[in-house]
């Protein structure tokens, strides 16, 4: 099958003849983070090489952009990464805008960022929970998908859909919030947020939980950008760099907001205690953000005027949007007719995959669920 | 650095090889040729005052009409925060590249997708496979002449109607 | 026991014609067999039921509520369930020693419960090596554990049963130092021997006795959940990473077994925990009637122990497993020496303290001890007012949802 890397020899040392496995951590299973296969070779416990085998999820998501036009693309989006499918939305509302020259309105801008930091919240918090999970606490990610069924009831009240939401178009959103949300989501922020500091004493600073991360497969900085990690991996690794406070778009640039990162504070930095602590810290800046939304937001449309057959001038654009799991990229080639020419979305866990193998060198195999769950992966969005 | 130094600055290293600088059709961006691209990205990522750190994106696309596969190289610097875009064009009945792999370790990645999807052979790859599509799928799907194979081990690929 | 067993062997009794020694055989198996159908497959069956709605309850949802009034018959709805699925055996297992494992697992564990004392005169056989032929008999599981992994044909199973046969056997050493303490105490190795040199109050139980055996209650108890491979000891069967660990390949009751053998492993750490520490069946003596004492001592036994089989849940619930590097580095690196330095401490202060009675000192220390204890539950009662203070949850208190 041509998988070099994972060739078994037959070591002989010391009398005795050994030679390392090589194990199948196979599409089902019960801790890789949708249906992704991985080849571990293995001597005994400990990793020599490890081969991703990824494809699984892959739906030519790219191919079928050209032939269903630019507002049909939407709902193909959010089912790039299903956990953030706002930030997919936004991204490609985002390239059809610049492409064309559409202003979206205000109002339309601080809803997207509502509705984006509220999936931010929830897509953190099924990663913190699930991370919890694969080292084997059970209760963070019951607590965790207790408080992120509240953030589906809201987004369902907004735009109807709990997963795949649909909600933003090209030049705008498509419904303004319903009345008395703006009260029901404040009060969810007050109850959600010392529940974050709740989270921390139950699990992050939980002395097996740290020992169980600290210092395992630290990603140093330059190897980080080497290998183009995004988002909360790139922060981890102590890169202070956030697509919202770099190179804003939206009204990012009116908000206020900190950029957590990783400082190394049990172990090195980088490492998966680091990936992770970044994105619980992220969720408390999300609250920050949301609450200055709600009291900056200014009336007016929700929706620009866009053509029913969206014909962009022939060009391309690439726009980056910071999604939960790090800087999107979409890259979209118009010809001037209906149909887009060419799209290709570079997702922040596609490089992230590519990394583990040289992160998994020498780590044990307890270690590479704790290195898949701290990278965030999620298999929608590496096969598209 | 705005785009008219970073693209004066290539100039300087690349003379020939690179195009002129176009931003009338979206981001500021310049053609490489095939032979030096590989030249042009170390140059980009070593010199301290372009110091482009990261590939961020690298993606293929098929000018069918054209007769061109083009492999398109978005380049940003985390240090100056300033991005660029090299463009390369390769005849599309037999597109071949250097790896930039070297350079970037993410385009090891990158690359593949594209050979998968496209069909560009990246000389001097580590790993040149399939990574999306089956190992033993035939064809490149992303290109605009491409027809769906009938049946894949077997199976049909066409749904029948059900009405 | 002495009476019933008079009755039916005696000149009038039922099987006084047989030969004497086969009458006692076949009452001892119809002993064994009453004990064990009767009560061990019961506790380990509702325990799985209490952990998973303690279990649930503690991740604040509901648990099994449906098969019967609160769900308590779901257990049994497992059991039919498995005993009807399909008997997988893989194509290239080494069929022999898979069927085997899990009743060699089933019997390690059973064949304990013949030396738990429920009561004072409820124990099916008081050996006078009772505690080191209940550890002894515990550590069979070890090979029924290795043959699973190893009999699967599968290299997750075979790290799995590599990894609990290590663990297993590297807990064996510290459960085995903490008993020391308490037998030394005692002056016996025998169960009920042990109760006796206990009393029913807090002060006389050998907890809060000094302090060497107060903390030689927390090793064992921690080596002891090691070796019934519970949380955060449960690597062999750590379902993110191994699927299901030495038992993946299995289907239907043998799985079962291995997860019965798991429950009922629990009870059995509880029954040492409170024979060893918390003084047994002692209780005082408020009745005449033997009956009606021997019942309450059996209630409080059992209360006794299913509280730790309790806080076992409790434990799974909430914490993480740990690495089998540093479950080996917990083990020879901390527990050990801390068991040896009890052992070495209790040795002292018998020879120069002795039990309470024999000096002011001994007597005095209980009580010092005792309050020790009081005093950490205060500290905890106060973290947990805090903490619902502060995080402000939605308390339902009532048991049944």
């Amino acid at each position: 099958m041509g998988l070099e890397g994972i060739e078994v020899e037959v070591e002989r040392g010391g009398g005795l003849n050994t030679e390392p496995m090589i194990l199948n951590m196979g599409p089902q299973h019960p801790s890789t983070h949708g249906v992704l296969r991985f080849l571990v070779k293995a001597d005994g416990e400990v990793i020599r090489a490890v081969v991703p085998d990824v494809g699984y999820l892959h739906r030519s998501i790219e191919k079928i952009a050209e032939k269903v036009g630019y507002h049909g693309f939407m709902p193909y989006t959010d089912r790039v990464d299903y956990l953030a499918a706002m930030f997919c939305n936004q991204g490609w509302a985002m390239a059809c805008e610049k492409a064309a020259g559409i202003e979206v309105p205000k109002r339309a801008e601080y809803l997207r960022v509502i509705a984006a930091e509220f999936n931010r919240i929830a897509s953190h918090l099924i990663s913190v929970g699930s991370m919890a999970m694969d080292i084997g606490a059970n209760t963070p990610f019951t607590h965790a998908l207790r408080e992120r069924e509240k953030i589906n009831d809201l987004l369902e009240a907004l735009c109807g859909a709990r997963l795949t939401y649909n909600y933003m178009c090209i030049g705008g959103v498509t419904w303004d919030m319903p009345p008395g949300f703006a009260e029901r989501a404040l009060d969810f922020i007050e109850r959600f947020e010392p529940l974050i500091d709740e989270f921390n004493d139950l699990i992050s600073y939980n002395k097996i939980y740290v020992e169980r991360l600290a210092g395992v497969a630290a990603a140093s900085a330059e190897d980080a950008i080497n290998y183009n990690l995004v988002g909360p991996n790139l922060r981890g690794s102590g890169v202070r760099f956030d697509l919202r406070r770099d190179l804003p778009y939206s009204v990012y640039p009116e908000l206020e907001f900190d950029i957590p990162v990783g400082r190394g504070e049990v172990g090195t930095v980088g490492d998966c205690f680091d990936r992770y602590i970044v994105r619980v810290l992220e969720m408390k800046e999300s609250c920050r953000i949301l609450r200055q939304c709600f009291a900056q937001i200014p009336d007016g449309p929700v929706l620009a005027k866009v053509p029913r057959k969206f014909k962009p001038p022939a060009g391309e654009v690439y726009v980056r949007v910071e999604s939960a799991r790090g800087d999107m990229g979409w890259y979209l080639v118009s010809d001037g007719s209906e149909m887009p020419y060419r799209v290709k979305i570079r997702t922040g866990s596609f490089t992230a995959m590519a990394m583990i193998d040289k992160l998994s060198r020498g780590i044990m195999i307890a270690d590479l669920v704790a290195v898949i769950a701290s990278l965030d992966v999620i298999a929608p969005e590496v096969d598209r | 650095m705005d785009a008219a130094a970073i693209h004066a600055r290539l100039k300087g290293r690349l003379g020939e090889k690179l195009g002129e600088l176009e931003q009338e059709r979206g981001d500021p961006c310049a053609r490489v040729c095939a032979d030096a691209i590989v030249d042009a990205c170390r140059f980009a990522k070593e010199d301290e005052e372009l110091g482009f750190d990261c590939l961020t994106n690298q993606s293929g696309v098929d000018y069918k009409d054209k007769g061109v596969i083009q492999v398109v190289y978005h380049l940003f610097s985390y240090r100056h925060r300033h991005g660029f875009v090299f463009k390369v064009d390769l005849p599309r009945d037999n597109p071949r590249v250097a790896t930039v792999e070297g350079v970037w370790k993410t385009a090891n990645w990158l690359e593949r997708e594209i050979y998968d999807l496209l069909g560009v052979v990246f000389e001097g790859h580590s790993d040149l496979r399939r990574i999306l599509m089956p190992e033993d799928w035939e064809g490149y799907p992303l290109r605009k002449d491409f027809v769906e194979p009938e049946q894949y081990h077997g199976i049909s690929t066409k749904r029948e109607s059900l009405i | 026991m002495k009476v019933l067993a008079q009755a039916l062997l005696g000149e009038g009794g039922l099987l006084g014609s047989l030969p004497r020694d086969l009458a006692a055989a076949l009452l001892m198996f119809a002993v064994g067999g009453i004990v064990v159908f009767g009560f061990v497959l019961l506790v380990a069956g509702v325990t799985s039921w209490v952990e998973r709605r303690v279990w649930a309850r503690i991740q604040s949802r509901v648990g099994p509520n449906r098969v019967g009034p609160q769900g308590v018959l779901q257990w049994l709805a497992d059991g039919v369930k498995n005993l009807l699925k399909e008997d997988v055996v893989p194509a290239a297992a080494d069929r022999f020693l898979f069927l085997l494992a899990p009743y060699v697992v089933v019997a390690g564990f059973t064949a304990s419960f013949v030396a738990i004392p429920f009561a004072a005169s409820f124990i099916v056989a008081d050996l006078d090596i009772g505690i080191l032929y209940i550890t002894a008999v515990t550590s069979l599981v070890v090979a029924g554990i290795l043959m699973a992994g190893w009999a699967s044909n599968n290299k997750w199973s075979l790290l799995g049963g590599m990894r609990s046969a290590a663990q297993i056997v590297s807990y064996e050493v510290p459960a085995a130092l903490s008993i020391f303490p308490v037998v030394l105490m005692a002056g016996t190795l025998s169960m009920q021997g042990i109760i006796a040199g206990q009393g029913a109050a807090p002060w006389n139980w050998y907890l809060f006795n000094n302090p060497f055996s107060f903390l030689a209650f927390f090793t064992f108890f921690i080596a002891a959940l090691a070796e019934g491979n519970r949380t955060p000891f449960d690597l062999p069967e750590a379902e993110t990473e191994l699927v299901a660990g030495y038992c993946t390949e299995y289907s239907g009751m043998r799985a079962l077994l291995f997860y019965l053998a798991e429950w009922g492993n629990l009870y059995v750490i509880g029954a040492l925990v409170t024979t060893l520490f918390l003084g047994g069946w002692q209780v005082p003596r408020i009745t005449e009637n033997a009956l009606l004492l021997s019942l309450l001592q059996f209630l409080v036994f059992f209360a006794k122990s299913y509280f730790f089989v309790f806080v076992a849940m409790w434990i799974r619930a909430t914490l993480p497993r740990i690495r089998v590097d540093q479950l080996m580095v917990v083990c020879w690196k901390y527990l050990v020496p801390i068991a040896f330095f009890n052992v070495a401490g209790t040795a002292l202060w018998l020879a120069l303290v002795g039990l309470p009675g024999q000096s002011a000192l001994a007597s005095g220390a209980r009580w010092v001890m005792t309050g020790i204890g009081f005093l950490l539950l205060v500290v905890f009662a106060r973290r947990v007012v805090y903490h619902i203070r502060r995080a402000r949850p939605e308390l339902y208190f009532s048991p049944v949802i």
